[in-house]
C-alpha cells in the first residue's frame, strides 16, 4: 500500500511540490470515501478540511430556497476542492455533495495552517497551488455566465 | 466587363442542384438533421469540415456542415436560428432541397496520425465534427488515445446520444459536461474547458480539432497551450456569414481570409490574433 506523501505527491494538486512539503503536508491528512448522495460539506458548517480527488465525481450546489440545489459544477478525480479553510470565518458557502463512489484525501485545514504559518515557504507554494485552482474556477464561472451556446451556436 | 460566356460560368457556379430529402429525424428540441439524395442522380465527393450551401426554396440559403453520409446520401444537422434554418428543418420525406457544394477545407486528419487526439465541441459544433470521429472510428489504429470533450448548454440540448455511446464503444474517450444543470442530472457541470484540463494526452503529439461558439474555441485553444500543444497543432471551424460561398461577396471575409475558401477549417496561429479583436 502507497504512504500517504506518496498518495498526495502523485496527486496532481500537489504535482512539483518538494517532498519535504509533501511529507509535512499529509501529516495532516487521512484518507476517506463516500457514498453516492454523501454530503463531503455543506453550507454554513465550520469549514475545517479540505479534500483532494482520488475517485468519482463530486456535485457542487448551492440550495436555492424554494427551488432545491442548484449545481454550479462538478469536480472529480485529479481536482482538490475546498478553500473556505483558508480565510476567515472557516465556514461553507455551498456544499459538495457525492454523485457515485468517491475517494478522497481529506485534510485538516487548521493542521496545515499551522504549518503554513510557521513555514512561509511552504505557505506560499500551498497558496500558488490554490490561487492557481481559484483562477481557473473563476474563468469557468465567468464562461458559464456567457452562456454561449444561449443565442449564438 | 465579364463575357457572356464568363457570366454563364458565375451563374451555373451559384445555380442550386435538387436533391430529395430522404429521411428527416429530430436530434433535439431545436436540432434536426436531413437526409438528401440527388433528385438527378449525383453525388458529392465531401470531406469531413467541410459545408454545403443549403436552400429552403424560395425563402433562403445558408451554409450547413456535413454531419456525416457518403457521397450519394448526405446529412446535415440543422439548428433552428432564424428563418432559413427553421425552414430546412422543417422539410419532410419526399421534399427538395437545393444544395450547392461542397465548399471549404477540410479537418486535417492525416496530419494526426500515428499521435493523440483531443476533440472539442460545443453545442451543435458536433455535427460537423462528428464525420471526422467517424472516420476516426474505421480507422481507430492510426490513432493513440482519442477524446472527445462535449459540452453542451443543459442535458436536453445534447445531441447524438446515440453517437457518443457507439463512439465509447470503439475506443474514443468521451468525456460530456452541460453548463447548467438540475440535481436530476448526473453528469459533469461546467463549462468544456474543464473537460480540457481533465482529459489525458501527450501533448508532444496531439492534434486537437474544435468546433462550437467563437470563446468556447478560443478558451479551449488556450487551455490545450497551457496544457503544452504547439499552436500549429490545434485547427477549428470558424463560422461567419455567407452568401455565395465562392470568394466573391465578401461577407465572410475575416481579416485577409475568406472562411468560405480558405476556411472554415483553420489552423489556430491564423486565427488567434483576428479573434482577439474587438467587433471583428
Ligand atoms: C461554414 C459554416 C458551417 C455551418 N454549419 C452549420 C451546421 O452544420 N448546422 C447549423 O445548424 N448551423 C451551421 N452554420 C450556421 C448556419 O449557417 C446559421 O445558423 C444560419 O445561416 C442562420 O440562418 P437563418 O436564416 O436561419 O437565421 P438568421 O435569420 O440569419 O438569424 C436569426 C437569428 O439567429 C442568429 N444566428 C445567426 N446565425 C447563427 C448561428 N450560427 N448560431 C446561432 N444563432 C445564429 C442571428 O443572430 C439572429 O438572431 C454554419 C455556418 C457556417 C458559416
Amino acid at each position: 500500500m502507497k504512504t500517504l506523501d506518496v498518495v498526495i505527491a502523485e496527486h496532481p494538486f500537489f504535482s512539483g511540490f518538494d517532498p519535504a512539503h509533501t511529507a509535512l503536508i499529509a501529516g495532516c491528512g487521512r484518507i476517506a470515501a463516500y457514498q453516492p448522495g454523501e454530503f463531503l460539506f455543506q453550507a454554513g458548517l465550520p469549514a475545517d478540511d479540505f479534500f483532494l480527488l482520488r475517485r468519482g465525481t463530486v456535485a457542487l450546489e448551492l440550495e436555492v430556497p424554494g427551488r432545491g440545489p442548484f449545481r454550479f459544477g462538478t469536480a472529480t478525480a485529479g481536482e482538490v476542492i475546498g478553500w473556505s479553510w483558508l480565510f476567515p470565518p472557516y465556514e461553507w458557502q455551498f456544499d459538495a455533495r457525492a454523485i457515485d463512489a468517491v475517494g478522497v484525501v481529506r485534510f485538516d485545514g487548521a493542521c496545515l495552517r499551522g504549518k503554513c504559518e510557521a513555514d512561509p515557504v511552504l505557505g506560499y507554494a500551498v497558496m500558488k497551488a490554490f490561487a492557481g485552482v481559484l483562477v481557473d474556477r473563476f474563468i469557468d464561472t465567468r464562461l458559464q455566465l456567457v452562456d454561449v451556446y444561449g443565442h449564438r451556436g | 466587363m465579364a463575357t457572356v460566356a464568363e457570366a454563364a460560368t458565375r451563374n451555373a457556379a451559384l445555380l442550386p442542384r435538387p436533391w430529395r430529402v430522404v429521411a428527416a429525424s429530430r436530434e433535439s428540441h431545436d436540432v434536426v438533421t436531413l437526409e438528401l439524395e440527388s433528385a438527378a442522380g449525383e453525388t458529392s465527393a465531401w470531406q469531413p469540415g467541410q459545408f454545403n450551401m443549403l436552400y429552403a426554396f424560395g425563402i433562403g440559403e445558408v451554409p450547413i456542415s456535413f454531419s456525416g453520409g457518403d457521397p450519394r446520401r448526405l446529412r446535415h444537422s440543422i439548428r433552428e436560428v432564424g428563418t432559413v434554418s427553421r425552414a430546412l428543418a422543417g422539410l419532410v420525406p419526399g421534399t427538395l432541397a437545393g444544395v450547392r457544394g461542397p465548399y471549404g477545407s477540410a479537418w486535417p486528419l492525416d496530419a494526426a496520425r500515428g499521435g493523440d487526439v483531443v476533440i472539442a465541441a460545443g453545442g451543435i459544433g458536433l455535427a460537423p465534427l462528428k464525420p471526422l470521429v467517424e472516420r476516426i472510428c474505421a480507422e481507430r489504429n492510426d490513432f493513440g488515445s482519442v477524446s472527445l470533450l462535449y459540452g453542451a448548454r443543459t442535458p436536453v440540448d445534447r445531441l447524438f446520444g446515440a453517437c457518443l455511446a457507439d463512439w465509447r464503444a470503439q475506443g474514443i474517450d468521451v468525456a460530456e459536461t452541460v453548463d447548467h444543470a438540475d440535481a436530476g442530472w448526473t453528469g459533469q457541470v461546467g463549462v468544456v474547458t474543464t473537460l480540457v484540463r481533465r482529459a489525458r494526452f501527450d501533448p508532444a503529439t496531439t492534434r486537437a480539432f474544435l468546433c462550437g461558439p467563437e470563446i468556447m474555441m478560443r478558451f479551449t485553444a488556450l487551455e490545450l497551450e497551457r496544457a503544452g500543444l504547439a499552436p500549429t497543432a490545434i485547427a477549428l471551424s470558424m463560422e461567419r456569414n455567407m452568401q455565395c460561398a465562392l470568394g466573391w461577396c465578401g461577407h465572410c471575409q475575416l481579416g485577409p481570409w475568406f472562411v468560405c475558401l480558405d476556411g472554415p477549417v483553420f489552423d489556430w496561429p491564423r486565427m488567434r490574433e483576428l479573434m482577439m479583436v474587438r467587433g471583428l
